[in-house]
């Protein structure tokens, strides 16, 4: 390795909480995330912000970290910003740590953190405070980010507020983030344009409560997909789900991929699609409003009396199975 | 790949109308058959479909469906899997191999939980993808332990042939793959099951042919149509069968004409000659010793072969499943999983007993996943 490479990388110096880390933390951070409220550079962020409040945190990790649709900088912000507006917040302040492996490249981290600041313009959120640590070569893979999000909340989505007869949407197609990444593992050149749904949600959930929809419950399927939060929902509330498989958007890419892997669309993760469930006489306009973003959106089920606790799946043909909460590590069939 | 309509591959074989109709021809068919149709679907791909599709909920009440021995996962013996977690406890070697298999519980702990404890494990989606890890890694030792029935074989040939041709010193193999024939003969010879008819294995059959069920076909006189794994490929292939027992007749047919000949693939059939031997015999989990059911790699190449190389560490104790798992009876088709006193109470698939419940091909598991909704 030549001096020069050994500048253009991060090293345990830029952790230590001296020059190096300085000039990063000003250099690249205060840059891109440039706010009064941080360039303060104070102990803690000073915020005005009113209540009730939502707060929320996640740490982010994906592998590989560039995929196609986005990468681990959009999903760090748009995952917490989607937590804040699943739970009807305006996504307003967020801190952001790095936990960073000793020998990334600067060129990936400016990468990662333009990303960042690219996919709050989104919302309007402002990273407000941070965190720099470096660790030792092979103490972390690469990158690891995490972010904590506060907002004001304008409604109250819940699932204790599900009742029978409600209408289930989702707002896209579902699994694209989890084929991309199972894709792009593989290295496996698919037809058509394969990407991941990551996205900033706020923009549909705004269009929704602006219209003064009443949001009962609101979800983003994130890991364990569909499946998961439809069973979570059943299983909490003591109410049966049923959803018809038809009507459950899913592209092409997405089922030709799950076909040759033996996967389950309605299992693989989403980072830009949420499920919601609204009052029956409200889905088409929910419907319409969803589909002002993505031409996807659907209405796919029902919450009924029956099969406490169980999600139910309806083939074309009539049959009936149960959707099941995904279970392990996702490993493809053999055969 | 990339000029590859992948919905071609399915989606007219999910169409509701077509389904519709053949589920009326054989509703139409069905009272003329003389006694119940008891289909034995060999292949826990097809297990998966039925259960996933609900196929077996729309078929009148004298068609069932009865469970085979065909999910390659389920029939692995404990002492083998205890054999893949002591090569991956040794130092400095990356254990390699299929999917689900690194779930299922050898006589201690699985290849997961190896894992977890430091061993380094790691599932393929390809096996190819072995030679470029012993390439990436020229200080450790690449194993890869090979399962699978007769789809699989050709892919594990190739990689032993190209681990001889590149002189890869890091790269061995633990072959592990099963065949159907001898296993639907050991489940039929045994005498208990009632099984009057089966359905084939697709996969397996567009590298062996459909001409390896022949025997069977004429061994006990049960008719066998080798099907794909769509709905409509097993609901045509259950309309053969009715028809066949209609005219009182036991044939071989194919419904799976898109990728299956009676003569298969004879260029991956002489690659597995040439690179794999069949074992005089092996031990199935569930059915016991079958002679000349599994491969094993070719006397030509013991500097390829984990069972030479560490044969010093491998554990060979026999060892049976928990009393109390009837996966052995439900691998015979003599009972459903739903008979089994364990069944979604001790065993589930995050707590398997049996390996019938480890794997997505496998019978417990699909009977788990998809379970029966009670209308």
């Amino acid at each position: 390795m030549t001096a020069t490479d050994n500048k253009r990388r991060i090293q345990l110096s830029h952790g230590g909480g001296g020059v190096e880390m300085n000039q990063l933390i000003r250099k690249l951070f205060f840059k891109y995330f440039s706010n009064e409220i941080l360039i303060r550079d104070e102990d803690a962020a000073r915020l005005d912000i009113q209540g009730p409040l939502a707060f929320t945190t996640d740490s982010f990790t994906v592998s590989p970290r560039q995929f196609k649709g986005g990468d681990l900088g959009k999903i760090a912000v748009a995952g917490t910003v989607n937590d804040l507006a699943m739970a009807g917040a305006i996504p307003q302040y967020l801190s952001c740590g790095f936990i960073i492996e000793e020998g990334l490249t600067f060129a990936e981290l400016e990468t990662l953190v333009k990303s960042m600041a690219e996919e709050l313009e989104k919302s309007g959120a402002r990273i407000v405070c941070g965190d720099t640590k470096v660790v030792p070569k092979g103490a972390a893979d690469g990158i690891f980010i995490n972010t904590s999000g506060v907002g004001q909340c304008i409604a109250n989505p819940s699932w204790k507020k599900l009742e029978v007869g409600d209408a289930i949407l989702v707002s896209r197609d579902v699994g694209r983030h989890g084929a991309c990444i199972l894709a792009s593992r593989e290295g496996m050149a698919l037809e058509g344009d394969l990407a991941s749904d990551c996205a900033t949600l706020w923009d549909d959930v705004k269009r929704l409560l602006d219209a003064g929809i009443e949001v009962r419950a609101m979800r983003d399927a994130t890991r364990g997909g569909l499946a998961a939060v439809l069973n979570e929902w059943a299983a909490s509330r003591e109410l049966g789900i049923k959803v018809e498989q038809d009507q459950v958007p899913i592209a092409d890419e997405v089922q030709g991929l799950c076909e040759l892997f033996g996967f389950e669309p309605m299992e693989l993760a989403n980072e830009g699609t949420f499920v919601l469930g609204v009052p029956a006489d409200q889905a088409e306009q929910a419907l319409a409003l969803l589909k002002q973003g993505q031409e996807s959106a659907a209405i796919i089920g029902t919450v009924v009396e029956q099969h406490v606790g169980k999600v139910v799946l309806t083939s074309p043909w009539g049959s009936q199975r149960y959707l099941e909460l995904p279970k392990g590590e996702l490993l493809p069939r053999i055969c | 790949m990339s000029d590859l309509a992948l919905k071609d591959l399915y989606q007219g074989f999910r169409d509701p109308e077509t389904i519709k109709a053949l589920l009326k021809q054989i509703a139409d068919k069905a009272p003329g058959l003389k006694e119940p149709l008891k289909i034995m679907e060999v292949c826990g791909g097809h297990t998966h479909s039925i259960m996933k599709y609900g196929i077996h909920q729309a078929l009148p009440d004298n068609i069932e469906f009865i469970h085979g021995p065909g999910c390659p996962v389920c029939v692995m013996p404990k002492e083998r899997i205890d054999q893949a977690i002591a090569l991956a406890q040794q130092p400095d070697v990356i254990l390699t191999t299929l999917g689900d298999m690194i779930r299922v519980p050898g006589s201690k702990s699985s290849l997961a939980q190896a894992r977890a404890q430091g061993a380094d494990v790691r599932p393929l989606y390809d096996p190819m993808d072995a030679v470029k890890l012993a390439q990436e890694n020229p200080d450790k030792t690449v194993i890869y332990f090979a399962i699978g029935f007769e789809t699989t074989t050709p892919m594990t040939a190739v990689l032993v042939q190209m681990a001889d041709q590149l002189g890869l010193t890091n790269l061995l193999l633990h072959v592990n793959h099963v065949l159907v024939p001898p296993a639907v003969h050991a489940v039929m010879a045994d005498g208990q099951a009632k099984v009057n008819a089966f359905i084939g294995p697709s996969h397996v059959s567009v590298i062996t042919g459909a001409k390896v069920y022949q025997p069977i076909v004429d061994a006990y006189q049960t008719p066998v149509v080798v099907s794909g794994f769509e709905p409509v490929d097993v609901l045509e292939a259950v309309l053969m069968l009715v028809e066949q027992k209609l005219a009182d007749k036991a044939e071989l047919e194919i419904q799976y004409t898109r990728a299956v000949t009676i003569d298969g693939n004879t260029g991956a059939q002489a690659m597995v000659d040439k690179y794999l031997a069949v074992r005089p015999e092996f031990r199935w989990r569930g059915l016991g010793n079958i002679p000349n059911s599994a491969l094993g790699l070719s006397p030509d190449y013991p500097h390829l072969n984990a069972e030479i190389k560490f044969k010093d560490i491998l554990p060979s104790e026999e060892l049976d499943d928990h009393k109390a798992c009837m996966c052995g009876d439900i691998l015979k088709g003599l009972a459903k999983p739903t008979d089994c006193k364990v069944f979604g109470r001790g065993c589930t698939p995050q707590t398997p007993m049996g390996s019938c419940m480890v794997s997505s091909e496998g019978a417990c598991h699909a009977h788990f996943k998809y379970g029966e909704v009670i209308l």
